[in-house]
This record gives C-alpha cells, structure tokens and sequence, in this order.
C-alpha cells in the first residue's frame, strides 16, 4: 500500500479545491467494493490486515475531501503549510465576527421561538453566503499564493464554528 | 461447543462446495436463526415450528433449559430465570439500576466490572446467559442446514456501545461460533427488504424491539448500503410500554404496598397481553388476581396510547435528528422492524412523521434476521458474484478523559467504518514515566454522562521534561465498530505498552476460564478439535493462494516467485495431512509470509482497477 499516494491520487481526481462531489462519491463507492474488509472475510490475516488499511485510508481520504473546510486545511498540508492553533486575525473581521455572534445571541433570547426560528434562518443563509463567498476566495489564492489561502482558512474556521452555533441553538429552538 | 467440518486426510475438500451460513438476531425478548435452503434466505424453526426462540434461560439443579419452558416458569422462580439479558450486557451494576424495576435479580459485580447474577447454579454473567441463548440457535441452525455452521453473522442494535459489541463477540466465543461480522439491526432490515424489493434512495428504518429504539438512514446505491445517519435510544422499547400499563393497572387497583417479584411478573406478563390485544381491538378487559392484588376493569386503545404517548414521541424526536444528521429533509421509504411496531399507534406516528406509508411486507420480528443470513451467505463466500456492499458507521463518539473531567472526542459518530484516528498527548511533570487514558463513548460534554469503556495506562515513557515527551494514541475501530487502541511516544520511537481494563468488559483470564468451563475436559477432545481447526486453516489458505494464483500469479509475478509459491502449497498440503497441529499452524505462518508481497500486490493492482472495471460494467448494465 503506497501511503505517499495523496488523497485526490487514491480516488484519481486532480489536486484542486473545485471537486466534483457526486463524482467523488461514486469512486469511494466504487473503491470500497474493492477493499472493504467484507470481501476478505476468508482471506489470510494478512490479506485481511491490508484490506482494513486500505478501507480506513479510503475513509479518511474521503472524509477530508467531501467537506469544503478539511479539503483546504488539506490542500494546504501538501504545500506543507501547516495551520496554527492561535492565528493572528485581520481586526475588522474579528469585529464583524464578535457582532455575528451577537446578534445569534440575540436571536436565542427572543421570547417567541417562532420569530426566533424566522430570524434564524436569515441569519442561516448570511452564514452561508459569507462560506460560499470565502470558498471562493480560498479556491482564488490556492495556487498562487499559500500564505494568502491560509488566511481564509482561519477565516472559514471561525464561520464554520458561528454556521454549528446556528445549528446549535436551532436544535434548541425545535426541541430535538 | 461446535466442531468446524473434517475432511479426512488424503481427501481434497472441494473449495466450491457450499458453505452453511446463518444470520442470528439476538434480541431483547424473542431471538432468532436464518439461513439459505433451496435459494429461499428464511428464518428456521425448531422442533415444535416456532421460530421464535423467547430470549429466557432458566437455572435449575437439573440444568439450564432456554426458551419457551424457561419463559413458563419464570413468575414461579423468577430469580433464576433470566429474562431481558441483552439489557445487561456490558453494563455495570449502576447502569442497571437506571434500568428501573423489572429487573429483579440478584447482583454480585465482578472485577472486570460486569455483573454476575446469582442463581441457583452459582454465579452467572450475561455473556454466559446470552451464550446459552446462541448455542440453542446454533444447534437449530445446524440440524436444519444439515450440518456444522462455517460461520454466522449476529446482529446488534445500532446504537449498541462498544462493551455491548465486545460482550456479544465473547457470548459467541464461548460458544467457540466463527463470527462473520456483527451487523447493525437496521442495516440488516434495509439489506433483506433492499435486495427483496430492489429499493433506491435514502431509506429509513425503523427498529422499535422489546428494549432498544434505533433508527438508521441508509443510502442505497447500485448495491452499496452506506448508513449515513443512525440514532436511537438503548434503553427504549416495547418492555417500556408493558411497564407504563403495569403501573397504570397499580394505580387502578390502588395498590399501594411494594410489588413482590411474582406480581410484578405477572403484572408485566399481563401487561403485554393487553397490548397486544389492543393492536387489534378498541379495548380490552382485564381481570388479575396475584397474592393480595386484585384487580378487574377495562383498558382502551386510547388511554393506551396516552399512556404510551411521550415514549413514542421520544422515538420520533430521534428520528428528526438522525435525519438532519444524514443532512436529508425526506426519504423514499420507511422500514418498519421489531415486534413493537405491531403498536398501531407507533405506526400511526412514524407515517406522520415521515409521510409515507411504512413498509412491512416481510415479518417485522424476522425481517432482521434475514438479512443477516442474506449478509452472512455473502461473507462465506457462497456468493462471490453478488455486488452487495453494507458501509457502516460508527453510531457514538469516541472521546478522552481531559482535564476537569470533560470529553475530548476523538472520533465523531456517524463518522465511516473502519476508521483509524491518531491523537497526541503529553507528559505534565519532568521525568513522567506513565500515564492514564480513559475512554469514553458518548456525545455528552461530561464523561461522567459518558460510557467509560476502558482505561489505558501508558508505561515506559522515556524520561524527558514536561511537554516534551509526545505520545501518540491511535484508535482503531474495525469493520464490527469494535475499537482496539495502541500507543507510541513519537520522538524517541518507543511503543509505550498498554493494559487495557475494559470497564463493563470480561478480561482476557474470565473468557479462558469461562471456555474452559464450557468445553469437555477430555483432552482428546481438545486435541483433536486443536488439529481440526489447524488443518480447516491450512485448507483456507491452500484454496486462497491456488485460486489467487490463477487469477492473478501470471500477470503480478516472476516464474521464480510462482514456483516458490506452488512449492510452498504442495509443501503444506503435506503438512495439513500429517496430524501435527503445530507443524501445520507453522506450515500457514510460513506459507502466509511467503506470499504476504504478492497479497500487498494483488491489493494495490485492485485498487488501481477499481475505477476501470466498475466503469465497464456499469457500461454494461446500460445497454
């Protein structure tokens, strides 16, 4: 098994952030059908020992390319850029993060939880926007300028945490 | 315990006879046998044709009796006759205290954590009592299919943690059962209703038993089930419902003393009885007379259904969330599985809720043990053509113990199975030789609202300052969702060796005590099963590297390479007809070295192909 092989190599799609899901998808299906430990069931320990190497590298790689924000995080590990824990952020975008996170507050304290859950997803489709908007800023700097794509990662990290919260307080509101 | 087949020395097993599977539903009141006879995949049924075998095991001097005649007898002696085990297994004495009053045995914990009840053939474990329950099913299945079982797939429920999972995997090791694969409930409906009815889409099932709740969205997809979400409540079920009318009968009585555990068996027995009588009719009369309470009146569907009310809902609500965790707002069908689906007004509720009409066409008590026969006549290899593949998730997260007693997780639920994660850990004190990692299971903040699993203490630690040791503990958590975990301190290389203390398990000196127990003394009897089995492997082996050979031996390797592998095959059947079991164990060591490289190439070669054959054949299949 050829663990140097990188995750866009395993389902052999090309390096890049614009990544065809359905297409990613139908190869996981279609990888999995080839190692999965269920075809080893009779095999050598050996055998099976590789088949359950290979099913977990497979899920991992998918994993991390289905979702936009581990795609980047990744794709920025193979220019060997690696993410910080505390990054220095851009001062305005702290500001407008710290009133996002104000008004989801605000929205969580409202008394009726049928306007609350009308204001929500108003606050759901900003969110959402600013990702989409942020993607493709990420998708922009990628090949020519690492250092600029990290810090849109930084920023998508933070949408990311605001876009759970709004989940979060969602569940809340409906009572799952 | 149960002796794989023979073959006399000499006498060349033919490698495409078939192979006797069977799929075995363990459940909470009623369990059940699978298999494939004459190409129809159907539940089997004992002498009396009843197929479902009540999950009871009664204790007498005389021996154990299991099933109908246990179930019989247990208002008469109810400590010794155990009923609801898989309620139990893998759980600790606290735990079964939440489980509320209809469990009245006698508790004595053992080390390992694992309760023992007390009866009147000495101290019994879960695992044990469910093992009896398998062995019943194991010689239905045998005499049935004609002969010894090669191997069988056991089903669990989905939201099963993983001291469940281990707990049943040992159940069937006493029983010495060669395990396939433990399959989630659901999984297994939506497999026998997916490849009866050929369903496409995202499918919901359903599974309401005697005592667990789960809900599953699977995907189907040109034959690949992948779970997306599951969900449920392992403390939730049919039992729940019969406890809310037993207690309603009280209150009407106006009872007001402590039950004894004779009434409280035949309030619950009761119970049941007029649920289900009220699965077809508006109401019920109901006349009990137990010791000093007595009781006569009434019941109506509807006051059923108040009674039954939150319960139900409790189950829809875990619906909603598994649905939004699979990120879908509807589904294409509904399956309904377990006998408490029967309930009309939880069927009522899961057609509101889903709006559709939910399946039900095959048994709900049966249906999940079909598809585990269906998925274990796969797995043995009796249907190599079959594309069907089940992707199966984790059902909890996997988290550490840190600081202050929170959950760090580790690995999400609904994350991919088999899946493999790596974490980091440091030492906190100059020279720190060990250290303690606990783990839990759960998607509460606080472990203690967690299911401890296991504590790992990290020895041999290098001696370095405070920080700088960095230990690296990886989870495994196999195709079964059964986790393994091992350690290594990454700067120096050095593996850090691991005790593991399961917290609600059976540790590795009770398992080989118990199977001691369970097997004959005779040592003939040891021996001759020890050399079966070696020669059964050896054969395993032979009939794999031959077939691997013809397939793929001209295209992957040298003459050479092919020479010293056939070389190795003849050398082995030799060996496998001698009646050394060590030789032969050897013999598959050796054999299996020798040809690990071309297994690692057969591997890769596939997984490069996997897009270009599939893509022929799904050519194929459109013109």
């Amino acid at each position: 098994m050829d663990f140097n092989q990188n995750y866009f190599e395993i389902f052999q799609l090309p390096v890049s952030f614009d990544l065809d899901v359905d297409q990613l998808a139908l190869r996981y299906r279609q990888l999995q059908s080839t190692v999965h430990p269920d075809k080893f069931v009779s095999a050598t320990d050996h055998e099976k020992r590789l088949s359950l190497q290979w099913a977990t590298q497979i899920n991992s790689a998918y994993d991390t390319l289905r979702a936009p924000l581990p795609r980047a995080i990744y794709l920025l590990a193979l220019k060997d850029v690696n993410i910080e824990d505390n990054p220095q952020l851009d001062p305005m975008f702290l500001m407008e993060q710290i009133e996002l996170r104000e008004h989801l507050e605000d929205i969580g304290e409202q008394e009726d939880s049928e306007a609350a859950l009308k204001s929500l997803d108003a606050f759901k489709a900003d969110v959402d926007a600013r990702m989409a908007g942020l993607q493709l800023e990420f998708a922009a700097h990628y090949d020519a300028d690492a250092g600029k794509a990290e810090q849109v990662v930084y920023k998508l990290q933070f949408i990311n945490k605001l876009r759970q919260a709004a989940d979060h307080l969602e569940e809340k509101l409906l009572d799952y | 315990m149960a002796l794989l087949q023979i073959t006399e020395p000499g006498q060349a097993q033919d490698p495409h006879q078939r192979k006797r599977a069977a799929g075995i539903d363990l459940g909470t009141t009623n369990s059940l046998i699978a298999g494939v006879r004459g190409g129809v995949t159907e539940t089997l049924a004992d002498h009396d044709g009843s197929h479902l075998l009540p999950s009871v095991v009664r204790y007498t001097d005389a021996g154990v009796v299991v099933g109908l005649d246990a179930m019989n007898a247990a208002q008469e002696d109810p400590l010794n006759t155990i009923i609801s085990v898989k309620r139990m297994m893998g759980r600790g004495i606290e735990d079964l205290k939440g489980l509320g009053a209809q469990l009245l045995y006698e508790f004595a914990e053992t080390d390992g954590g694992m309760v023992r009840l007390q009866t009147i053939a000495g101290a019994v474990s879960p695992v044990e009592v469910s093992a009896e329950i398998l062995k019943n099913l194991v010689q239905r299945g045998s005499e049935s299919l004609a002969g010894e079982l090669d191997g069988v797939v056991i089903t669990v429920p989905a939201y099963f943690d993983d001291a469940q999972r281990q707990a049943t995997r040992d159940a069937a090791r006493l029983v010495g059962l060669n395990v396939l694969r433990l399959l989630n409930e659901p999984t297994a409906a939506a497999v026998a209703y997916g490849l009866d009815s050929a369903l496409e889409g995202v499918i919901a099932v359903y599974d309401l038993g005697g005592g667990t709740f789960d809900i599953s969205l699977l995907r189907l997809n040109k034959g690949v089930f992948e779970v997306v979400a599951t969900g449920g409540d392992s403390a939730l079920g049919g039992d729940d419902f019969d406890r809310r009318i037993a207690e309603w009968l009280v209150a009407q009585a106006g009872y007001e003393a402590e039950l004894n555990p004779k009434q409280l068996r035949t309030l619950l027995s009761q119970a049941r009885e007029l649920k289900e009588t009220l699965s077809d009719q508006e109401r019920a009369t109901v006349q009990v007379a137990v010791d000093d309470f007595k009781f006569s009146g009434e019941l109506t569907r509807d006051t059923l259904n108040t009674l039954m009310a939150d319960l139900i809902d409790q189950s829809i609500k875990a619906c909603r969330r598994a649905l939004r965790d699979a990120g879908e707002t509807s589904v294409a069908n509904v399956v309904l599985v377990g006998g408490s689906t029967r309930v009309p007004a939880v069927r009522d509720a899961v057609a509101a809720f889903f709006g559709i009409t939910p399946l039900s066409d095959i048994d709900p008590d049966r249906v999940v043990a079909i598809g585990a026969a269906i998925q274990a006549n796969i797995l043995v290899g009796n249907k190599l053509e079959d594309e069907m593949l089940l992707l199966d998730v984790l059902p909890l997260s996997l988290g550490l113990e840190t600081v202050g007693g929170l959950v760090e997780k580790v690995i999400g639920r609904n994350t991919a199975i088999p899946v493999a994660r790596a974490q980091e850990f440091t030492t906190y004190k100059d020279g720190q030789s060990a250290m303690l990692i606990h783990v839990v299971q759960g998607e509460r903040e606080l472990v203690s609202d967690c299911r401890s699993l296991a504590r790992f203490e990290l020895r041999g630690i290098p001696p370095m300052v405070a920080g700088a040791a960095r230990i690296e503990v990886l989870f495994q958590v196999d195709a079964d969702g059964l986790l393994s975990v091992s350690a290594a301190e990454a700067t120096t290389g050095v593996k850090a060796s691991i005790e593991v203390l399961p917290s609600y398990g059976l540790n590795e000196n009770e398992i080989t005590d118990m199977l001691k127990a369970s097997i004959d003394h005779a040592r003939a009897d040891i021996d001759l099963r020890t050399l079966t089995e070696a020669r059964v492997d050896a054969g395993r082996v032979v009939d794999a590297l031959e077939s691997a050979l013809a397939v793929d031996g001209a295209r992957l390797l040298s003459a050479a390479d092919i020479k010293m592998l056939q070389q190795g095959l003849v050398t082995l059947q030799a060996v496998a007809e001698g009646s050394d079991p060590q030789a032969i164990n050897e013999g598959v060591e050796m054999l299996g070295k020798a040809s690990e490289d071309f297994a690692a190439l057969r591997m890769d070669a596939a997984v490069r192909e996997a897009f270009t054959g599939q893509q022929v054949k799904a050519l194929e299949e459109d013109f």
